[in-house]
């Protein structure tokens, strides 16, 4: 079953948010307080010690995780404890995908996602040409491979990342690295609204939805949208779990308001 | 095997940017257009004639090549064997990075840019891209891990006084060196893809970097090959991310030369890396069995990277190419020792080439009388701080 079928049909909004995990010590009750909160999917990141893509507040999240012993293997395990009805998506890096199991490479990930109850991958360093294998073993696994567009993708490219994707297509919002931003980007909504003509998957728009206002702005085009950098801002500032979960239970809110819109255009 | 069997020089990576299994271009989507424009840009820049000459024109009026070849008396006698000094430390900024430099800068300008990007170690790539960037009317921005700010101060006020802007690079839980400047570059690049072009400073990143750098240092090797009344028997050049020993190689490839590739010991990525993927290439890289990536840790800035360029992995699997490493002390003993014997202070990176020859001269590893060709990729100006700290 892929992670956002269904979703589209009766126009509900995907709130999807970010959790580093092993960022704090109860993580995982964060993980269960979203999903009581409103949300369809968790995005679940592990440490790296080189995220290309973050921004400084996930690269503190990550650091934080590292910091107290946080290792993808073990914190993946912890994962297989929960018992949600709704899919947890893990985003991590090509190197820890290709190498957590060097004998098994990208396959031996796959399968360990799926082992422990995952059911969507994002690797933003595996783009088209490169994620073959990775798309082929997901696949085998019953994981699905979410692929990112960015804005300056031709349409004839975002249209093969809409085809190779699965689960639902992950829009960045804006030709930038994750983080919090004053507006939302001009290209948000224009690269949703292009990549929604491509494909029957739901298309998700993330990086810089910052506020609940970006995040209703960006669903007048998207499908949903993921909710990352601000989460793990007050994280990492020392605010308690109930606090970052009542936020999302805010933008859940926000985010009933436009869900009965048509949607697709 | 090596070379191409037209033009008989080293390849071109395949049409995936590999090199064997290595290389690749692995980046997040929003650098995949960025990546493919800087490929479309160079295969059409190399063959256009009125490119290529402009690159040339600029080599040689503006850098000072070709860079001479200096036959080494007093350490040669002292060796038992015959050394040859390419002298990179004599090109302008002091450094074989400007070759390098100057032709992505005038890529650059062709592809329309307003602004180089880099990421830099010891300084050196970072003040020949400054000096790039002042020639062309380029902006220029330098990211530098904040350690590397500190130790390499000097090389900071270079870079300001050319008009470039230095970004200390800091990290929750880096130390502050290369491999976080590259992150930062990096991340800089994705912000700025519109009007920037990321000035690459060795053979590493994603394709068509690795390819096109070392097409830029060749100039190093051909020139070397050309100077050398007869091939060497040895050619040997440090690697950090490889560009000076990619260059070096290039012109003695397809010869009988034994070719050595020496790194810092604390940054062995060829034989003590694992295959991993970062700064958006396949290569060999330290790290742990979680994949994180481990800090290097050399004496010399320059050599700080826990990787290494995808083709060195691939020409030592294959074989063409022996992979040393030698310590930080056998580094700055050969400083010395070249420095006393004929006057000439190599940089903490050319000096663990030449610290190999020291040892595989004592050794009897080179046999006597044989002749060896060093590419002395930059001069110590850089490092005097760091030298007289321990050896002062």
């Amino acid at each position: 079953m892929s992670v956002g079928l269904g979703l589209r049909a009766d126009g509900r909004r995907l709130l999807i948010p970010y959790v580093m995990a092993g960022v704090v010590p109860d993580w995982l009750d964060l993980v269960r307080g979203v999903v009581e909160a409103g949300a369809d999917a968790v995005e679940i990141g592990l440490p790296f010690s080189d995220p290309m893509l973050d921004g400084p507040t996930v690269q503190r999240a990550s650091a934080l995780s590292a910091g107290r012993g946080g290792r993808p293997g073990p914190l993946l395990d912890e994962l297989a404890g929960l018992d949600l009805d709704v899919p947890l998506v893990v985003m991590t890096y090509a190197n820890v995908a290709m190498t957590l199991a060097p004998e098994r490479g990208v396959g031996g990930f796959v399968d360990h996602l799926a082992a422990v109850g995952v059911r969507g991958v994002i690797v933003p360093d595996l783009p088209l040409e490169e994620s073959a294998e990775y798309r082929a073993r997901a696949a085998e696994a019953g994981v699905d491979a979410v692929l990112l567009v960015a804005p300056a993708c031709g349409d004839d490219r975002c249209r093969e990342i809409a085809r190779a994707s699965s689960g639902f297509v992950y829009c960045m919002s804006s030709m930038q690295i994750t983080g919090e931003r004053a507006d939302l980007a001009q290209t948000a909504r224009e690269t949703a609204r292009r990549v929604k003509g491509m494909t029957e998957l739901p298309v998700v728009t993330g990086f810089g939805i910052s506020t609940v206002q970006h995040a209703v702005e960006a669903c007048a085009d998207a499908d949903g949208i993921v909710i990352a950098s601000v989460l793990m801002r007050m994280l990492v500032d020392g605010a308690p779990v109930a606090q970052v979960v009542e936020e999302v239970a805010t933008f859940r809110r926000a985010l009933s308001s436009v869900q009965h819109s048509p949607v697709g255009g | 095997m090596f070379t191409d069997e037209v033009t008989g020089v080293m390849r071109a990576p395949d049409a995936a940017g590999r090199f064997g299994r290595f290389g690749g271009r692995y980046l997040p989507e929003a650098l995949v257009p960025a990546a493919e424009a800087v490929e479309v840009a160079f295969r059409e820049a190399w063959a256009d004639t009125a490119f290529t000459a402009e690159y040339r024109r600029l080599l040689a009026t503006y850098v000072g090549r070709p860079t001479p070849l200096t036959e080494c008396v007093r350490l040669s006698e002292r060796l038992g064997v015959r050394v040859l000094l390419k002298r990179e430390d004599l090109a302008h900024t002091g450094s074989h990075k400007i070759n390098n430099v100057l032709g992505q800068a005038l890529l650059a300008r062709r592809m329309g840019k307003r602004k180089l990007i880099a990421e830099t170690g010891a300084g050196q790539h970072g003040v020949a891209t400054a000096t790039a960037a002042a020639l062309l009317g380029l902006a220029c921005t330098v990211y530098m891990g904040h350690t590397d700010v500190r130790r390499q101060a000097v090389n900071v006020f270079r870079m300001e006084l050319l008009g470039a802007e230095v970004v200390p690079v800091t990290s929750a839980n880096g130390v502050g060196t290369l491999k976080e400047a590259t992150n930062g570059a990096l991340r800089a690049w994705v912000n700025e893809t519109e009007h920037a072009h990321y000035c690459i400073g060795s053979t590493m990143g994603p394709h068509p970097y690795p390819w096109m750098v070392r097409e830029f240092q060749r100039v190093i090797g051909d020139e070397a090959r050309a100077q050398c009344a007869e091939v060497p028997d040895v050619v040997v050049a440090c690697v950090g991310g490889g560009s000076n020993a990619a260059g070096t190689f290039a012109g003695f490839v397809d010869t009988p030369a034994r070719l050595v590739g020496v790194e810092a010991a604390g940054g062995a990525a060829v034989d003590k890396g694992k295959l991993g993927v970062l700064h958006g290439f396949m290569s060999h890289f330290l790290q742990d069995e979680d994949s994180q990536v481990l800090e290097a840790h050399s004496i010399s800035a320059g050599l700080d990277y826990p990787g290494v360029g995808p083709e060195h992995v691939h020409l030592a699997e294959t074989g063409r190419v022996r992979y040393t490493s030698v310590t930080d002390e056998q580094a700055l003993r050969a400083l010395k020792l070249l420095t006393r014997t004929e006057g000439i202070l190599p940089a903490l990176e050319s000096a663990h080439a030449l610290a190999w020859v020291v040892d595989a001269a004592a050794t009897g590893e080179l046999a006597a009388g044989s002749t060896v060709l060093v590419t002395l990729s930059g001069r110590g100006d850089k490092d005097i701080q760091q030298i007289r700290e321990h050896l002062g």
